[in-house]
């Protein structure tokens, strides 16, 4: 039964003859790299071509269809140092590229529309027209309303859109006032420039949607990488399935590539990848992540199983009937997104922010108005004050205040190894006073190791290794990696109990304690390793135990003492046996901590410190998690966490060590404080601009200046979310 | 004041061209690896391999 990888799925053919394939590429970071990989892929004979993209990480190959086979591309990557892994973009992604480069556009476009209007302008201001007459000032006017008009409606429909959709659902958003502002201020242009007067605001129109832009474009692009880091990582760790063709030749296949009617084949220990029906063989299967039922279920012939689900026991062959989408493990999903969507009662800072001010614009605009037409002032040069309040006051106020801080503080995040998942989430974490934690995979390394390495012969353990990697067991896995065995032994796997093989002359077996008849040992070892989970091996002489235990991320003790320093509260609430969590909880200085809990349990602590007006942080990882990650104001998971989970928490983060969790939080306290100042300042700006505004006094220019200005002093403010420090 | 009838369309259209060029350099994808291309600015490779050279 040979095994290669079925790549078909991620071959693109852009054109005839020519085939082409996108690759993840890891360890990419400088110049030298592009060439090397360039230059060393174009010496493969059949590749077309090969263009690296620094900035994602990725490479897209080229080549002439039928003289290369794809595996080979991914063989050349790995020889030249860069594991490579096929990457077909997922439609989200190229939803958000699409609109990213439709911003950057519409930026364009509004660029070169400010920049000839401007042009204009300044000739005007400067009273070009005045030594000239009205015919020369009409001329530049309508100059300017042939440059404007199009670029704003061209480049302004990102807000005019949003605001449509906005008013079309009852609410309010920022695009709304923006959208009003710049129409009423072209539509009274036109008829300005119509009557011949002596100003027209079509300059400051395009103005502010180009300085929206900008933070618009800044965002969406922040926002994109993020993702692409991500997407990177899902094709790393790819998803497949051991798909088994007609004449029974196994391959393991991405699941985009599996459909409805396929034949795969899980062992034991692997995570089922589709829903169906098992064709032929009998295992116990574990639901819990998808029905949260714990106890196994035992599954034969017939039975239907599940996407998500973990086969404990025997081989599976399964005819699938939902792969990819439409399982269950999906709809499981979905029903976790509903659950966060009502969580989120939560009103963002700036929502809030808008929900005040929109009104109070709107209202102070239209009294301006009203106000000076009762004053006897004609309705034109009323309604030129009132748009001149509209327009100095929304944009600035709350169009940068709070996005502003939040791309520089999702970037500051983004360097420190943490991705925001969800918009919101930083306002979030910025509140939390109390952070409980899981244990297993968040406060220890997803990686169990070996503990007891002195009780036995490097033979022992070598020979082991060997049988142990013919088991897909988790522990033996650990047992497996602990001596770096080569070759397995082709043993036999009764499973549920342990692997077993005839070696040299002697019965070797590796499984249970029971399995091995090592009762005695095994009590003796776990006198001495309370916290570690057993695993035995009966070998040639005699049989030894092994004590797995999952370590500490490695700085975990210093941030935990750092975080509880800082006046958090903290606590482990962790489904593991109780010896386990408690040496974890002394050694890392955990004075609160409670174990043996299912997940309902963790739900009902989360609510009751919820109840108890706690923002709490949950920090978790395990599969069983998920619930209790939605129950918690915010949460964060290790993206080495499997993907439901990533999906789940409003902020993931990388690597083995648990700092970036206490940066992300410092940052999102950094970044709601100077939310608050930059929105205390626009308010202040307000108070000073506003009044001027509404007495009429304040010119084109004027508010150009006051406009730019308040950009230039709230944008610099949030450029200091850069630098977030500790609480003291 | 004859001379802005030349002038204005001018300094449009200059605007304009450059408002082409920046749409067809993101049309070819110039603007989707920023950080490639700064390094891509200082690679050797309009020159022959590294092997070639040290043939000479």
């Amino acid at each position: 039964m040979t095994e290669t990888q079925d790549l078909s799925h991620f071959v693109r053919f852009p054109a005839e003859g020519v085939a082409a394939m996108d690759l993840v590429v890891e360890g990419v970071h400088c110049g030298a790299c592009i060439t090397t990989i360039e230059k060393g892929l174009a010496r493969e004979s059949g590749v077309r071509g090969a263009r690296v993209n620094l900035a994602s990480k990725r490479v897209t190959v080229e080549w002439s269809e039928g003289e290369l086979r794809p595996e080979a591309i991914i063989d050349r990557l790995s020889s030249l140092g860069y594991p490579a892994y096929p990457f077909a973009a997922a439609k989200l992604d190229n939803v958000e590229a699409a609109e990213e480069r439709r911003l950057l556009r519409c930026f364009g476009v509004a660029a070169f529309g400010a920049m000839n209007v401007m042009l204009i302008s300044v000739a005007l201001w400067s009273g070009a027209a005045d030594a000239t007459g009205w015919a020369t000032r009409d001329f530049f006017h309508w100059l300017s309303a042939l440059v404007v008009l199009p670029c704003v409606g061209y480049a302004g429909r990102p807000f005019f859109e949003s605001a449509t959709r906005a008013l079309r659902q009852f609410s309010f958003n920022m695009d709304v006032p923006i959208t009003i502002g710049v129409t009423l201020a072209l539509a009274m242009s036109v008829v300005q420039t119509l009557q011949h007067a002596r100003e027209t605001y079509f300059d400051s129109a395009i103005m502010l949607v180009l300085f929206l832009l900008a933070g618009r474009y800044l965002d969406q692009r922040m926002r994109r990488r993020t993702r692409d880091v991500a997407s990177n990582l899902a094709a790393i760790k790819a998803e497949t399935a051991t798909k088994l063709n007609a004449d029974g030749e196994a391959r393991e296949t991405p699941i985009a590539a599996i459909s409805p009617g396929d034949l795969v084949l899980a062992r034991a220990g692997d995570r089922i990848a589709v829903d169906g029906i098992v064709e032929d063989g009998r295992s116990e299967i574990d639901q819990s992540l998808v029905t949260g039922e714990t106890a196994a279920i035992s599954v034969g012939p017939g039975a239907m199983v599940y996407a998500g689900t973990l086969n404990l026991a025997g081989a599976l062959r399964i005819r699938v009937s939902k792969a990819a989408e439409g399982t269950l493990l999906d709809e499981v999903n979905h029903l976790l997104e509903r659950a966060i969507e009502q969580r989120s009662s939560y009103v963002r800072l700036a929502d809030r922010a808008s929900r005040l001010y929109t009104p109070v614009v709107h209202l102070t605009a239209l009294a301006t108005f009203i106000g000076w037409t009762l004053l006897g002032l004609s309705w034109q040069p009323a309604l030129v004050i009132a748009i001149t309040v509209l327009i100095i006051t929304c944009p600035c106020a709350l169009g940068l205040a709070v996005p502003a801080v939040q791309v520089v503080a999702a970037s500051a995040m983004f360097r420190h190894g943490v991705m925001l998942n969800s918009g919101d989430s930083l306002e979030r974490l910025a509140d939390v006073d109390t952070i409980v934690f899981d244990k297993t995979g968040t406060l220890t390394l997803p990686q169990p190791s070996l503990a007891n390495r002195d009780d036995f012969t490097p033979e022992e353990l070598a020979l082991a290794s060997s049988l142990a990697l013919a088991s897909k067991h988790p522990l033996a896995k650990a047992v497996a990696a602990a001596a770096k065995a080569a070759d397995p032994l082709a043993a036999h796997e009764f499973p549920g109990q342990g692997v077993t093989v005839f070696h040299e002359g002697k019965r070797l077996k590796l499984g249970s304690p029971a399995y091995c008849k090592a009762e005695a040992e095994a009590a003796r070892v776990a006198a001495q390793w309370p916290d570690a989970s057993l695993i035995a091996f009966r070998g040639p002489e005699r049989a030894v135990v092994f004590a797995i235990r999952q370590a500490p991320r490695p700085d975990a003790a210093t941030v935990i003492a750092g975080l509880a320093h800082e006046g958090y509260a903290i606590e482990i609430l962790s489904g593991d046996r109780q010896e386990a969590v408690e040496k974890v909880a002394h050694e890392l200085g955990f004075t609160r901590f409670a174990a043996g809990l299912k997940p309902a349990d963790k739900i009902a602590r989360l609510k009751a410190l919820r109840e108890a007006g706690r923002h709490v942080l949950m920090v978790g990882d395990g599969l069983n998690d998920a619930p209790a990650l939605a129950a918690a104001n915010v949460s964060i998971s290790p993206i080495s966490a499997a993907h439901l989970t990533q999906a789940q928490a409003d902020a993931v983060f990388l690597g083995e060590r648990l700092t970036p969790i206490a940066e992300a939080l410092h940052i999102a306290r950094k970044a709601k404080a100077l939310m608050i100042e930059n929105l205390w300042l626009s308010a202040i700006y307000n108070l000073i601009a506003v009044p001027i505004a509404i007495l009429g006094l304040a010119t084109p220019l004027i508010a150009a200046l006051a406009m730019s200005g308040s950009s230039l002093l709230v944008t610099g403010n949030a450029l200091r979310a850069r630098k977030a420090k500790a609480r003291a | 004041m004859n001379v802005l009838v030349y002038l204005v369309p001018l300094a449009i259209g200059l605007g304009a061209l450059g408002l082409a060029g920046f749409l067809w350099a993101m049309k070819t994808g110039q603007f989707d690896d920023l950080d490639g291309a700064a390094w891509r600015a200082i690679s050797d490779d309009d020159l022959p391999d590294a092997e070639d050279k040290n043939k000479k």
